[in-house]
């Protein structure tokens, strides 16, 4: 390892391995090392359920749970949405070829003390119980103006006088259409998935695209506009990180990362042991560089074992229910997701739900009680509590550019947004799609 | 949407059917598993070629009397080199070919650390072949042909020494591997493939 890098990169998670994958396909020599000996860092999925048990301090788990080989358990839950960024990178990198998925069955609101799918076509829109009849009508219409709305044509401006995406609130958007509070709630947080509140003051143009994104999501694969990859989670580091290494990348795991060597205040390389790889530039996660990252926040989350669908959602075997915060007096949504047997991350009949959400308490396992009551009874229950960590600096002027915690968003959008602002700040340019050769050899896929 | 392999897919109507598997190939650095597959898929061999980069994803038929059984094959990119493959490499591979080196026995005692870890972790009805490589290099031959055989018989491997060079039962051990798989219309995975999403490469957004 004593050679020299454009870059090295320290960690495998996901945001590290799609960073790794962008620069080794930018044409930079990359070394990428993890102190783990396995792939994913905090976005790996356990396996098999006796590390899960064991990493929770817990004794092996009893017969009940089938073969423990056949677990994957993610720590930190999210979906892709099927038209969203990291689906976007995933395709123009190649990457899918390695991974499969299945389109997640129902997404769900929970509103007034019960759970009401949120309509995925114009017929379950109608027999809908999330709104009134008349207030479908002005839905239909709010609806309308989102899904034509274009930021840089004034024409499709119209509907709403005198907006702009920019000098025109949200809130004003929804009173022009009359919505009422509950319609609003459901589009901002069901919809646009906003943890909290703070959008309707903010410019329209931003909500509108989060819609949009919502429903051309739903037009790819019908279901729900969500995708889950089969064997967890944690297969996705693994992908980008076999991306990397077709361009040439070297990956070492089971490394000990003891000092990130700087001279003049910018980075010179890495020592691990007795050897020192140089380089030019380190990105990494905050848990590699403690002194040079803030916490800003915790989320909490609790994994759940269940032998059972939840109750009300005509047994999907998968499905994310999102807990609007000013349903239950909160400041912040709890989002629960269900996964099982048939995306191979459960042993045959097992069901694996999450609930999770920003910590806003002293207690946050009280926080997530609402969605830990909608799951019925829970074989076995993991609690962690993570601090969101951030860096301190952009990175230009050491060189050293840092990831953030993963969020409570149920999605991957804000991963991707990170992953390519540290592109940006890395390399000073955009990523170049048009860099990937899309025939890798493979003639026909 | 197309569906990507792993399960076998074979495709209706009357006369032969197309399987598609997953094969993997395992073994030391250096051992010649890159140059076993480019000698199968193109028939090319390059005596200098630098350590894998590049081609990581390759398919190639093998006709079979009433059935074309398609290859896809995976290399290992160089993730091997520190001893840091990925778990999803071999998910769901249908037949790994383990390459080990004639003329290096520590690449062999290597080969027999993979055979291992995939009798662990593989798909039970995995088929595994062994393939003695750089055969051409007998005068410098350091691991004996009945050591392997005898080896592989006890462990239920194929065998074959090859040589990507003179191309030496590089397509028999494709051949034997497409002989041994099962061909049966219902296997378990095939049905819920029916419902896995994947993408096409190069699918607009
Ligand atoms: C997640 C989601 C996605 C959606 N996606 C789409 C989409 O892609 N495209 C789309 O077009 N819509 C979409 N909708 C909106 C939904 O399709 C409409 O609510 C639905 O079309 C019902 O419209 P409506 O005006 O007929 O219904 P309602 O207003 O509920 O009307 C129901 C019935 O009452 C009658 N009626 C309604 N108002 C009056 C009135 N004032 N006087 C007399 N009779 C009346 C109507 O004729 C109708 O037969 C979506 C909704 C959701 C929640
Ligand atoms: N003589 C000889 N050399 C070979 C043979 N197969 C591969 N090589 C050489 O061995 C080196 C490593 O081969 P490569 O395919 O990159 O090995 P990999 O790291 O296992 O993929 C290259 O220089 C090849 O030219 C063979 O059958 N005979
Ligand atoms: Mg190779």
């Amino acid at each position: 390892m004593d050679e020299e890098y454009d870059c090295i990169v320290l960690g495998t998670g996901l945001k590290e391995c799609i960073i790794s994958g962008m620069l080794s396909v930018s044409g930079k020599k990359v070394l990428h090392m993890d102190r783990n000996k396995y792939y994913g860092g905090e976005s790996a999925s356990i396996t098999p359920l006796e590390d899960l048990f064991t990493k929770f301090g817990l004794p092996s788990p009893e017969e009940t749970y089938g073969r423990t080989r056949d677990w994957n358990v993610d720590l930190i839950p999210k979906f892709l949405m099927a038209n969203g960024q990291l689906v976007k990178l995933l395709i123009h990198t190649g990457v899918t070829r390695y991974l499969e998925f299945k389109s997640v069955e129902g997404s769900y609101v929970y509103k007034g003390n019960k759970i009401s799918k949120v309509p995925a076509d114009e017929k379950e829109a109608l027999t809908s119980d999330l709104m009134g009849m008349f207030e479908k009508r002005r839905f239909k219409n709010f609806l309308v103006f989102a899904q034509d709305f274009k930021d840089d044509d004034p024409g499709s401006w119209k509907a709403v006088p005198g907006f702009d995406p920019v000098n025109t609130t949200m809130s004003t958007v929804f009173a022009h259409y009359n919505l009422d509070k509950n319609t609003i709630d459901f589009t901002g947080h069901a919809l646009a998935l906003y943890r909290d509140d703070d959008y309707l003051n903010k410019p329209a143009g931003d909500t509108l695209k989060r819609i949009k994104l919502y429903s051309d999501s739903l037009a790819r694969y019908g279901k729900s506009p969500y995708l889950y990859p089969l064997y967890g989670l944690g297969e996705l580091p693994q992908g980008f990180a076999r991306l990397s290494a077709i361009y040439g990348g070297t990956y070492m795991l089971d490394k000990p990362i003891d000092e990130i060597v700087l001279e003049d205040g910018k980075v010179t390389g890495v020592r691990s042991g007795g050897e020192t790889a140089k380089c030019k530039q380190v990105y990494c996660d905050p848990s590699y560089v403690p002194d040079r990252v803030q916490k800003v926040g915790q989320v909490v989350r609790a994994i759940c074992l269940l032998d059972h669908p939840i109750s009300n959602t005509k047994d999907a075997l998968s499905t994310q229910i999102i807990i609007p915060q000013k349903q239950v007096n909160r400041n912040s949504d709890i989002y629960v997701s269900l996964v099982s047997y048939t995306h191979q991350v459960a042993a045959k009949g097992w069901f694996i739900a999450m609930v999770s959400t920003t910590v806003e308490t002293d207690n946050p396992e009280a926080e997530i009680a609402p969605g830990l009551n909608l799951l019925g009874p829970v074989k076995q229950k993991f609690v962690t509590v993570s601090p969101i960590y951030k860096p301190l600096d952009d990175g230009t002027g050491n060189q050293i550019f840092i990831s953030e915690s993963y969020d409570a968003t149920s999605h991957f959008e804000t991963t991707c947004l990170d992953v390519l602002s540290i592109y940006r700040r890395g390399t000073g340019d955009d990523f170049d799609f048009s860099k990937v050769k899309h025939n890798l050899g493979d003639e026909d896929m | 949407m197309a569906q990507r392999g792993g399960a076998q897919r074979p495709s209706g109507g009357g006369q032969g059917k197309i399987c598609q598997f997953k094969l993997v190939l395992l073994g030391e650095s250096a051992v010649g598993k890159s140059s076993l597959v480019l000698r199968f898929v193109k028939g090319q061999f390059h005596e200098y070629q630098e350590s894998t980069i590049g081609a990581a994803f390759l398919t190639q038929t093998v006709c079979l009397d009433d059935t074309t059984v398609k290859f896809e094959i995976w290399d290992t990119a160089g993730q091997e080199r520190y001893h840091s493959l990925a778990p999803m490499y071999y998910r769901g591979a249908q037949a790994a070919i383990v390459v080990y080196d004639i003329t290096n026995q520590d690449t062999f005692g290597r080969a027999k650390t993979w055979v291992k870890e995939l009798q662990r972790q593989a798909s039970p009805n995995i088929v595994i072949a062994l393939a003695g490589n750089k055969a051409d290099l007998a005068n410098k031959r350091m691991v004996e042909y009945e050591e392997a055989q005898t080896y592989a018989e006890e462990n239920s491997l194929l065998f074959m020494e090859t040589s990507a060079k003179t191309a030496m039962n590089v397509n028999d051990i494709f051949l034997a591997i497409a002989k041994k798989l099962p061909k049966s219309d219902n296997n378990a995975r095939s049905c819920w493939m029916l419902q896995v999403i994947t993408f096409k490469t190069g699918e607009t957004m």
